[in-house]
């Protein structure tokens, strides 16, 4: 064989070397993919006779009974609507005053130290938000706040009824806080993909910084914005251990904010090692496909948001 | 008009003050959390709590030992299992992508990545401990492995993506193939940025609770191998915050510290890691 045939020889060898990497680097994007599907498959198999036994009657009854083997998903759903919107409620105002302050009021310098510091209270693990829920949170609330609502507002059907401290509220503040950095950090990058021109302009023709913030700035980040509210209450309805350790873990619905309720996520945590029949396993997993279809359905529009508003900038750019 | 121009000052001045509120707040969090579990966790650790199983319940004293050391296992099964997969899979996207399969291995990360731990752990219990009926520290292993992979999938990509393409075309000028330049070029130069990544990712579910609880369940004693029961730190502080007992109260505040001292470090290192390549490049 002549020099050139092997070099040739080997040249086809790496381009096949090539071939091969990519081959294999395929193979493992495509384990996520694969991942995902039997995700989906495994929870819609496993959930199957509960399915099969309640129909779509499950999403709408209010029982919840292992021992007679009656399950209903709507104390549940009721108890993760209402804390994850109480959370919103609370933490949108706050996260996007706060981003707005993050990109355009403050020095950059105290911007920085500002977004490493609300990055790190993502970090905190959720079992220890329920640990200071627990001890730090639930007493004032039990002792002060609750009592205060109740005299000042008790008119309404929202602060009746008795006051445990665990409850509605006291899992609505926690998520509150618990999504606070998501909405920030999420917020914060929207509004500073805003091209810079948007602001001078506002700023050349007069306006403070607030008023170039606000009607400039602000909406056109607007789609961005809104993702991360998606963002953060997908998060939220899938929060678990924080949840099951403050809102009281019972299957009832009540008007009252300051009643005990019950989650979809903190039902799962804390029935799922217990359960011993078939059927409430699978009820459990049907809870579990819910939970997972809500999530998905939110995540999914978050992200185009988020994708849509990564085009308008770039575009704008 | 000056009354209108100082009505507009004071709205900027007061919409100025409200922002920062608001965002010094949020900080503030922050110190508030580490603050309390400073002063609850650090009266109640102590060397027992390194060293020792837990107590039989009544009993006082005993430490969380076993809880340590199963938490280590957990993590080194997560990270073995899921950071080679995301990191293979993260090249794809940035060196090897298509057209339109890139796209939607993406997306479909990102959706995992929001999908709620205890739905993985769901899942992990259906494929590893339903089966054989026992709660083992492999399903746990392989929840928080599921849980890693996207997350390192996005960093991996991210990181590569940031290396210059300057780079990649001197090695291919050089008559490199594409594979030898994504493995000796690019790969090494976005190193720092990858393991900050990773470091991350295995500190986000080193705190993760909610998928430990019906796969490495918990346990009193001493896990004996792969496939028994296994403790771990979040789920010992949920039990033991949840219980009536003062003295486990003390043990979780111990327990609660320790793991976000280890979350705090995690986050600082990665800080290092990536602060060492900035100044490197200048």
């Amino acid at each position: 064989m002549t020099v050139s045939g092997i070099t040739r020889a080997a040249l086809i060898r790496l381009r096949n070397g090539d071939r091969i990497a990519h081959l294999v680097t395929l193979a493992f994007a495509s384990c996520v993919l694969l991942i995902a599907v039997l995700l989906v498959a495994e929870l819609y198999a496993s959930s199957a006779p509960s399915r099969r036994q309640f129909g779509l009657g499950f999403l709408f009854s209010r029982d919840w009974d292992p021992v007679a083997e009656q399950f209903g998903a709507l104390p549940f759903i009721y108890g993760t609507a209402v804390t994850s919107l109480l959370a919103l409620l609370l933490a949108v105002p706050f996260g996007v005053g706060a981003a707005i302050f993050l990109s355009e009021l403050a020095p950059p310098r105290v911007s920085g130290a500002l977004t490493f510091v609300v990055e790190l209270l993502a970090a905190v693990p959720s079992v220890i938000y329920g640990l200071l829920a627990i001890f730090v949170l639930v007493p004032p609330l039990r002792e002060h706040v609750q009592p205060f609502l109740q005299e000042r507002f008790g008119f309404l059907p929202l602060f009746q009824g008795p006051n445990y401290g665990v409850g509605l509220l006291a899992a609505g503040v926690v998520l509150a806080i618990m999504i606070l950095p998501f909405i920030v950090s999420i917020s914060r990058e929207a509004l500073m993909a805003v091209p810079r021109e948007q602001r001078e302009a506002a700023l050349a023709v007069g306006a403070t910084r607030w008023e170039a913030a606000w009607h400039a700035v602000v909406p056109y980040a607007r789609l961005g914005i809104t993702g991360s509210v998606f963002l953060a209450l997908a998060r939220a309805l899938g929060e678990t251990m924080a949840v099951t350790m403050v809102i009281g873990n019972s299957p009832t619905i009540h008007a009252s904010l300051l009643s005990p309720g019950y989650s979809i996520a903190a039902v799962i945590a804390n029935e799922f090692t217990e359960a011993m029949s078939e059927m409430h396993i699978s009820a459990l997993i049907q809870l579990g496909l819910v939970l997972f279809a809500l999530t998905i359905l939110i995540n999914a529009l978050a992200r185009l948001l988020l994708l849509a508003t990564a085009r308008k900038g770039a575009v704008g750019a | 008009m000056s009354y209108r121009y100082a009505a507009r000052k004071a709205v900027n001045g007061l919409m100025f003050t409200l922002a920062g509120f608001c965002a010094v707040a949020t900080a503030s969090i922050v110190l508030f959390i580490l603050g309390f579990l400073v002063w609850n966790g650090a009266r109640a650790i102590n060397w027992e709590f390194f060293t020792q199983l837990p107590k039989p319940v009544g009993e006082a004293g005993g430490g969380m030992a076993n809880a340590i050391v199963g938490s280590a296992q957990l993590l080194l099964l997560a990270t073995l299992f899921g950071v080679p997969v995301g990191f293979v899979a993260g090249v794809y996207l940035a060196e090897f992508g298509g057209r339109w399969f890139p796209a939607v291995i993406r997306y479909i990360t990102d959706l995992l990545n929001g999908v709620p731990s205890i739905v993985i752990g769901i899942f992990a219990y259906a494929v590893l401990v339903l089966p054989v009926k026992r709660f083992s520290l492999a399903a746990g292993g392989l929840a928080l492995g599921l849980i890693v992979i996207p997350i390192t999938v996005r960093t991996t990509e991210q990181f590569l993506r940031a290396v210059p393409v300057s780079l990649r075309e001197a090695a291919l000028a050089l008559g490199a193939s594409k594979w030898r330049v994504v493995a000796t070029v690019v790969i090494p130069a976005a190193g720092r940025g990858v393991l900050t990544g990773t470091i991350l990712g295995v500190a986000r579910v080193a705190g993760e609770t909610a998928p430990l609880l019906f796969t490495s369940f918990s346990n009193r004693f001493w896990s004996t191998g792969w496939d028994q029961p296994t403790a771990s730190l979040p789920v010992m502080i949920f039990t033991y915050a949840v219980s009536p007992y003062e003295d486990w109260h003390r043990q979780a505040w111990a327990a609660g510290l320790v793991l976000l001292l280890l979350m705090l470090a995690a986050n600082v290192l990665a800080r290092l890691v990536l602060a060492g390549r900035g100044a490197c490049r200048s």
